[in-house]
């Protein structure tokens, strides 16, 4: 087995295995977020690894060049990364409404805030709400 | 031009509708787009679903021939899909108007906005034939969903929405990382074609791992017990119309796609023996049965106990799938189809006496049964739909699920049925029981009936629950051509 030639999918198998243990193991919801940007940057190398071929030229047709690289992988994780930075936007929006409305964005300190409590009476009622959006 | 070709359409009408919904101003015209958008893909997918049973069809997008192209495949299974989630849309939107008003005072044309990528992202999901495409349209859902959940008045609801964001999208890249192994495998993204030259290369640990991503990542999205655990407060946080619309779709989709993925690009005879899928999907369908029906009998939160059930009735469908028979999976898509209408019905009934109440509290809505008889009527008997009574559609997926269970030689199942059954009577019971037999707390205000504008859609959806228990044909009917087109086989 040759290991070092395989040395991208080791980068992402480790990768995604410190994003994942950050994504579950850290309270702090920005480092979460952080891990979940590690996780799904492992899963772009891995694409974009696979669109590699040894020899391969950029994928232009010109004259005299019979090996291309996939291209595809590369349009795939354009679009991925879109989406995960559009997904980063999100979870940061929601950290900022979240320490508004709580004062943390640790996970520890929000005193099991999914309990059974009543709710509030009318929407609007209460001042722990940000303008209404996320 | 052959209504078919008018399918896409369904899909880009709710996306082109949504930017120009975002800058509209006030509140009545971000609505009349909404519910005009949602309208014409409901007048789509219902013309071309009777095209749809004869067998399927395919747009190439660009004109650009698949493979290589982005093709919607459409057959009996996405378009009865596709026909459910517009009707949802379509229904629940008439409620709506006056419950936003209230719950979402301001900035209206974001608001339905987002809704707008929502539904068109859930429409995206359902029609494509292309697994590329189908991660795509999930994150445009998936990500709107996150931010109107975040509209919820209460606090928590960021909360919930955060949670959701986090597992969502662990799900969501656990898919992307099965589609790239397939993708290494076969050079393809299209579902026919990956259908086609899977069998080469079917004997790999990378197919193998494919399916296990592919099936950990949906089952984060259709809240497969015990990935379900976003779900319950997703639902009791969010505004009451998004509520009641993700609870009737967005979990349902999911389960469509991993019947797509299981039965047309792995094929049954792959999929159920590379893995023990069969007996992993039973007993988690099961487990969500009995875990979801016992917390929801003790929730105070009336939203939150509709969400545990969500979790139980996701539970059957899981079950009713696991049979691997034409019959199963027809029974599966049946309480697919009904278990919208029932949780649609349910959350509208209770987003109207939140409207009126500001509570959905059981202990604040103790004598609520004789202030606002109407509103409490429809919730009781779309109650029974959700208990599975005879003359409902709850009953019709319940009987097919039975029969199915029966020919597949698992009769033991009929029990298990009958006792979440028993365990959905007694958290119905208790709301009926808070609402018209126990006195209203202490010095607490009268309520009044709320107005027509929202218990006359209620009202047509509680029919529907009904109509759907009698006329069993379009059901019934889908369903059948569903599983047929989805295993090749008859139920």
């Amino acid at each position: 087995m040759d290991w070092l030639g395989h040395i991208n999918y080791w980068a992402v198998v480790i990768l995604m295995m410190i994003g994942f243990y950050t994504v579950i193991a850290r309270g702090n919801m920005v480092k979460k977020i952080m891990g979940l940007n590690l996780f799904q940057t492992s899963v772009f190398i891995m694409f974009i690894s696979a669109g590699k071929i040894i020899g391969g030229s950029t994928p232009v047709l010109r004259e005299g060049i019979t090996v291309y690289s996939n291209p595809l992988p590369h349009v795939l994780i354009l679009t991925a990364i879109v989406v995960g930075v559009a997904t980063t936007a999100v979870g940061l929006a929601l950290a900022v409404r979240i320490r508004e409305a709580y004062g943390t964005i640790e996970d520890d300190e929000l005193l099991d805030p999914m309990d059974q409590t009543p709710d509030h009476s009318r929407p609007g009622d209460h001042a722990g709400k940000g303008d209404g959006s996320a | 031009m052959n209504i078919v070709e008018w399918l896409p359409f369904s899909v880009l009408v709710p996306l082109i509708a949504a930017p120009v919904c975002a800058l509209l101003p006030g509140r009545v015209l971000p609505w009349l787009l909404a519910f005009l958008s949602a309208l014409a893909a409901l007048l789509i997918t219902a013309i071309a679903l009777p095209v749809l049973w004869q067998g399927e069809v395919s747009y190439p997008f660009g004109n650009w021939p698949p493979p290589i192209g982005i093709e919607y495949r459409i057959d009996a299974a996405n378009g009865m899909v596709a026909l459910l989630v517009a009707a949802i849309a379509a229904f629940v939107l008439p409620w709506a108007r006056i419950i936003n008003n209230q719950e979402v005072p301001e900035r209206q044309g974001i608001f339905y906005a987002l809704f707008l990528m929502a539904f068109a992202g859930l429409m995206g999901i359902t029609l494509t034939g292309d697994v590329f495409n189908v991660f795509v349209f999930l994150e445009i859902s998936s990500l709107s969903t996150y931010a109107l959940i975040a509209h919820g008045w209460d606090r928590r609801a960021l909360l919930a929405s955060f949670r959701y964001l986090i597992m969502g999208t662990v799900g969501a890249t656990f898919l992307l990382i099965g589609i790239g192994f397939l993708y290494m495998m076969t050079g393809t993204l299209n579902m026919a074609d990956l259908a086609e030259r899977l069998p080469e290369v079917r004997d790999t640990t990378a197919v193998r791992a494919a399916l296990a991503f592919i099936i950990v990542g949906l089952g984060l999205k259709l809240a497969l017990f015990p990935l379900h655990l976003w779900l319950p407060n997703a639902y009791a946080y969010a505004p009451n119309f998004i509520s009641t619309f993700i609870a009737a779709t967005a979990t349902k989709v999911a389960l469509y796609v991993m019947l797509r993925f299981v039965f047309t690009v792995f094929a049954p005879d792959y999929s159920f023996v590379a893995l023990p899928l069969s007996a992993v999907l039973m007993a988690l369908g099961i487990a969500g049965m009995f875990a979801g029906s016992w917390v929801a009998m003790f929730q105070d939160n009336l939203k939150r106990m509709l969400a545990y059930s969500s979790v139980a009735q996701i539970g059957y469908m899981v079950l009713a799938i696991s049979m691997v028979t034409s019959l199963g999976v027809a029974a599966g898509l049946l309480h697919l189809f009904n278990h919208a209408l029932m949780k649609a019905a349910l959350f509208m009934a209770l987003g109207t006496v939140f409207y009126q109440t500001g509570s959905v509290q059981i202990h604040r809505l103790r004598g609520i049964g004789r202030q606002m008889p109407w509103t409490m009527t429809a919730f009781a008997l779309a109650g029974l739909s959700l208990i599975g009574v005879p003359l409902t559609a709850g009953f019709i997926s319940k009987w097919y699920l039975i029969l199915a269970a029966l020919q597949a030689d698992l009769a033991w199942l009929i029990p298990l049925i009958l006792i979440t059954s028993l365990m959905a009577i007694y958290y119905i019971w208790r709301v009926v029981e808070a609402a018209w037999f126990l006195e209203p707390p202490d010095h607490s205000e009268p309520v009044s009936e709320a107005p027509a504008a929202l218990l006359i859609p209620l009202w047509v959806m509680v029919a529907l629950n009904f109509y759907f228990g009698i006329d069993t044909r379009l059901t019934v009917g889908a369903a059948e051509a569903a599983a047929r087109a989805l295993t090749g086989v008859a139920p």
